[in-house]
């Protein structure tokens, strides 16, 4: 059954079309990729699933109602992580669960918002605030800042791509060993062929003009190690075919 | 028996110079905020750390204000007796340190007087009581010449009240103006218009407001309250403003969070945007502080409200041959108390708000 | 049609006085004094190049790579140990050595082809205005600007900028080209964009370069030599790789080279080698 669907959707900037006539089902427990250059719309896209925008035409659903605004249900993970400045890791996560779940008591509020720090390997930082921690720690912070409020489906804005490529890689593999854990539906956004593989059961193609490109389906066995796959001749297949279609698309689009 | 190892002794004191220098390190910000910045270096080179980097350091933070200063004296002292005024040569330092003690030993005196009046009077009044006369007794309040340290703490007073006032203004109305864009175009024209304004010119209507509507008894004096007002028209601006672009440029991502966390509106206030503002909320109280304090003495010298203002007023009314020498006093006072309070406030601002670099 | 223009083929044409030993790190330290005493973050670094040849600098964050570069650029002093560059020690900044860091420091209020020409009037003093137009409009194309050339930099997008910043780089006709992440900040069309029209200018030129990188496809896309460096701190040389992929190279081809992923499974086996004991810490 799909989750969240998107039908005909068409999102216009003034008079400039960023999203045009896009179709997307979203399964129940499916990890899907949408995989785009900058300018596609991604981000677009992402916040018309979260509520944040609103389609000049078409419609978004989540489980057959229309999505009016934002909402707990789905979290969401911001490329430049979007952690309160001024609160520590367990404040920003508590602020979180509080908004969420305000009839926990708070006994179970702390013991919820600990079980997640150290779900995402950050016990031994709890009390720093963002400024004290990398990069890579504070992305941390911000998928167990979704995962904490439970939502039905985890909404990921391209959420390693201000990281360096090291650091991508090794959180790339963790998302997916949390994933595997509990099997949420996730939506990714994301520019790198890698990550998408890497994560995905499904790889959507978002071509420069707005439109869906090519769809791509995963079935490399998990986990997926990366050093390992490189020997893999259906991951240097898929990733050769893959960034084969971003190639040509961008080509296309730049002419 | 156990003989003392002279290495593990070494390793125990290095340790513990460590440790001190870790302290002053830490100590460094924030001898930084209250304006010493000298002091760190000063620390680090007497607990033997690095001495000829510190002296590069101190010779920075320490010896060069302290030549420019001694320059800057040196210069007054010998270009001030060239000009001639009709109160006689401009006077030279030392001449405006004698006043300052002469204004010292002033207000000593005035505090002698104002003990040996009480004094009396108890006397008056026990001798009353003891012959019967009790419903002679009187009990009156001494009413001699406020010393120049009441004048300084009534302009402090002052310029806190309408500071204060301003405040509580500009906060709230900067923080509807940020958060909504019809309430910024609805404030923004008169802020332009009124902000300009001068307090001289801001003094008149004061004037004939408060004189209306106050009686001028019950604690605070009308001269008191026209010159807080005035100071709180002036000084509302940087506030109102900096308040209003603090909380409209809170990051994007920050408000979609709120949204995507379905905040109460008070939660969102007192959650995001007042803490994402604080740093700008600061800025512009630091701001309207000194602005504040800058117009205040204009107000007081009209408003004839018995601080720093109305000294040097009555002093340049007066013209003694000491009064410009006093007048300078107050202006070195008046250069202290500003920066002073700049200072302070800067230390709050540091100690309330979160910082990236923290 | 292409050929280099006029005073860049003088500029660059000095003999080389060790052709083999063009540039070389030996016993290479960085060393930061701390209150806790001094810090080595860089640890005896030794690297000879070839004249022309590509090296890729890779390794985790922190491990003093970028320091290696700004100490070959002359920005940050060298604590122990030497860098030759044509048998002159580098000291100093200097623009024969060309560097192009993340973000390329444009004037904001000068077009494409000013910020190109401030370096090369100084590098050029003898030719003449017509020869020195020449070199700035020949790298501006090399770089497919051609009809950008007189946007100002406050119009351009992050991957137009970084193309003026290469096309500056090598109209200097520096001895030493310095790479620091050049396209950390791009997004990965872009990226792959900017890798192949690097290739391409430095096909022509053959100038001598180090780039420090985190991706490990572009450092074998570019290089001829690919070294790994330790985790800091006292970071140093853990593995050098020769990359014999056949050149003029394209992305698409690469992918499908028979060795690429060979060579691309050693470099991350190495990173993944050196990432256990503080990977919290470093991610």
């Amino acid at each position: 059954m799909a989750v969240l669907e998107l039908s005909n959707i068409r999102k216009d900037f003034g008079s400039q079309t960023i999203l045009n006539g896009i179709d997307l089902a979203v399964e129940d427990g499916e990890f899907v990729a949408i995989l785009g250059f900058s300018g596609t719309g991604k981000t677009t896209l992402i916040n018309l699933m979260a509520g944040l925008e609103k389609p000049t035409a078409g419609s978004v659903t989540f489980r057959d109602k229309p999505v009016t605004g934002p909402g707990p249900e789905r979290g969401v993970v911001f490329q430049s992580y979007a952690l309160m400045p001024w609160l520590t890791v367990t404040s920003n996560i508590a602020l979180a669960v509080r908004s969420a779940m305000p009839k926990l008591p708070a006994k179970d509020l702390a013991a919820r918002v600990q079980k997640y720090i150290k779900m995402v390997g950050l016990t031994h930082a709890a009390t720093r605030r963002p400024a004290e921690l990398s990069g890579g720690m504070r992305q941390r912070v911000g998928i167990a800042r979704a995962l904490a409020m439970d939502p039905e489906i985890l909404l990921l804005d391209e959420p390693l791509s201000a990281l360096d490529a090291l650091t991508r890689g090794n959180l790339a593999d963790e998302i997916e060993a949390i994933w595997e854990a509990d099997r949420k539906t996730v939506v990714l956004i994301t520019n790198d062929v890698d990550e998408a593989i890497v994560l995905a059961d499904r790889i959507l193609c978002l071509d420069p003009n707005g439109t869906m490109g090519a769809e791509f389906r995963v079935t490399l066995p998990r986990p997926r190690g990366r050093t390992a796959m490189n020997h893999d001749p259906a991951f240097k297949a898929l990733r050769a075919e893959v960034t084969g279609h971003l190639i040509a698309a961008g080509a296309h689009a730049t002419e | 028996m156990t003989a003392i190892d002279p290495s593990q002794l070494a390793e125990a004191r290095e340790a513990k110079r460590t440790r001190r220098l870790t302290r002053i390190n830490k100590a460094e910000g924030w001898f930084k905020v209250i304006g010493l910045p000298f002091m760190a270096p000063l620390l680090r080179a007497i607990a033997g750390d690095d001495p000829r980097g510190q002296m590069k350091l101190l010779w920075q933070t320490l010896f060069v204000p302290i030549l420019s200063i001694l320059c800057f004296l040196g210069l007054w002292a010998v270009l001030a007796p060239k000009v001639h005024t009709s109160l006689g040569t401009i006077p030279g330092p030392a001449q405006v340190w004698s006043q300052a003690v002469a204004l010292d030993a002033a207000a000593d005196r005035e505090a002698e007087r104002r003990v040996a009046f009480y004094e009396r009077q108890e006397e008056r009044n026990a001798k009353l009581i003891a012959d019967g006369q009790r419903d002679k007794v009187q009990n009156r309040e001494y009413t001699g010449r406020p010393t120049y340290y009441d004048q300084i703490w009534t302009s402090i007073k002052t310029v806190f009240m309408g500071f204060v006032l301003a405040t509580l203004v500009a906060v709230p109305l900067g923080i509807a103006a940020g958060l909504s864009p019809t309430v910024n175009a609805a404030i923004n024209p008169l802020v332009q218009i009124f902000k300009p304004v001068s307090p001289l010119a801001w003094l008149p209507i004061v004037t004939m407001v408060v004189s209306a509507l106050a009686s001028g008894d019950g604690g605070m004096s009308r001269s008191f309250i026209i010159s807080a007002i005035t100071v709180t028209l002036c000084s509302l601006w940087p506030t109102l403003i900096n308040t209003s672009l603090g909380v409209a440029s809170i990051d994007k991502d920050l408000v979609n969070v709120g949204k995507v966390l379905k905040l109460s509106p008070w939660a969102r206030v007192t959650r995001l945007v007042l803490p994402s503002a604080l740093p700008l909320i600061f800025t512009g109280l630091r701001l309207s502080l000194g602005v504040g304090w800058m117009v205040l003495i204009a107000a007081e010298m009209l408003a004839q409200n018995p601080g720093l203002g109305k000294f040097v007023w009555d002093e340049f009314q007066n013209g003694s041959s000491d009064s410009l020498a006093r007048i300078m006093v107050a202006v070195l006072t008046i250069g202290i108390i500003g920066f002073l309070l700049d200072r302070m406030m800067f230390a709050i601002q540091n100690l309330i708000t979160f910082s990236d670099k923290r | 049609m292409y050929a280099l223009p006029r005073a860049y083929a003088k500029a660059s044409a000095g003999i080389a006085r060790n052709d083999e030993r063009y540039l070389e790190f030996s016993q290479l330290h960085k060393i930061y004094p701390t209150p806790k005493g001094p810090l080595t973050v860089v640890e005896d670094v030794n690297l000879k190049l070839r004249k022309g040849e590509f090296v890729s600098l890779i390794g985790h964050s922190g491990c003093g790579k970028s320091t290696v570069l700004t100490m070959a650029a002359g920005l940050n002093p060298i604590s122990k140990g030497a860098i030759v560059l044509d048998g002159t020690y580098v000291e100093g900044a200097d623009p024969e050595r060309a560097v192009v860091f993340q973000s390329p420091n444009l004037f904001p209020w000068l077009s494409a082809r000013e910020n190109v020409a401030i370096g090369v009037d100084r590098v050029y003093p003898t030719a003449s205005r017509a020869e020195r137009q020449d070199v700035v409009e020949y790298y501006l194309e090399r770089v497919g600007l051609v009809n950008a050339m007189n946007k100002s930099a406050s119009e351009m997008s992050n991957g137009m900028r970084q193309r003026v910043g290469i096309a500056r780089a090598f109209a200097l006709s520096p001895k030493l080209l310095l790479l620091d992440e050049p396209f950390g900040m791009l997004d990965s069309l872009t990226r792959w964009e900017l890798q192949e029209v690097l290739m391409e200018v430095w096909d022509r030129t053959k100038v001598t370069a180090v780039c420090v990188t985190h991706d490990v496809d572009e450092a074998i896309l570019l290089a001829d030599r690919v070294v790994m460096m330790t985790n800091g701190p006292q970071a140093t040389i853990g593995k050098i790789t020769e990359v014999n992929l056949p050149r003029p190279r394209t992305r698409k081809a690469l992918l499908s080279h028979p060795d690429y992923y060979a060579y691309r499974e050693e470099i991350i086996g190495f990173l993944e080698e050196y990432e256990h004991g503080h990977k919290k810490e470093a991610a």
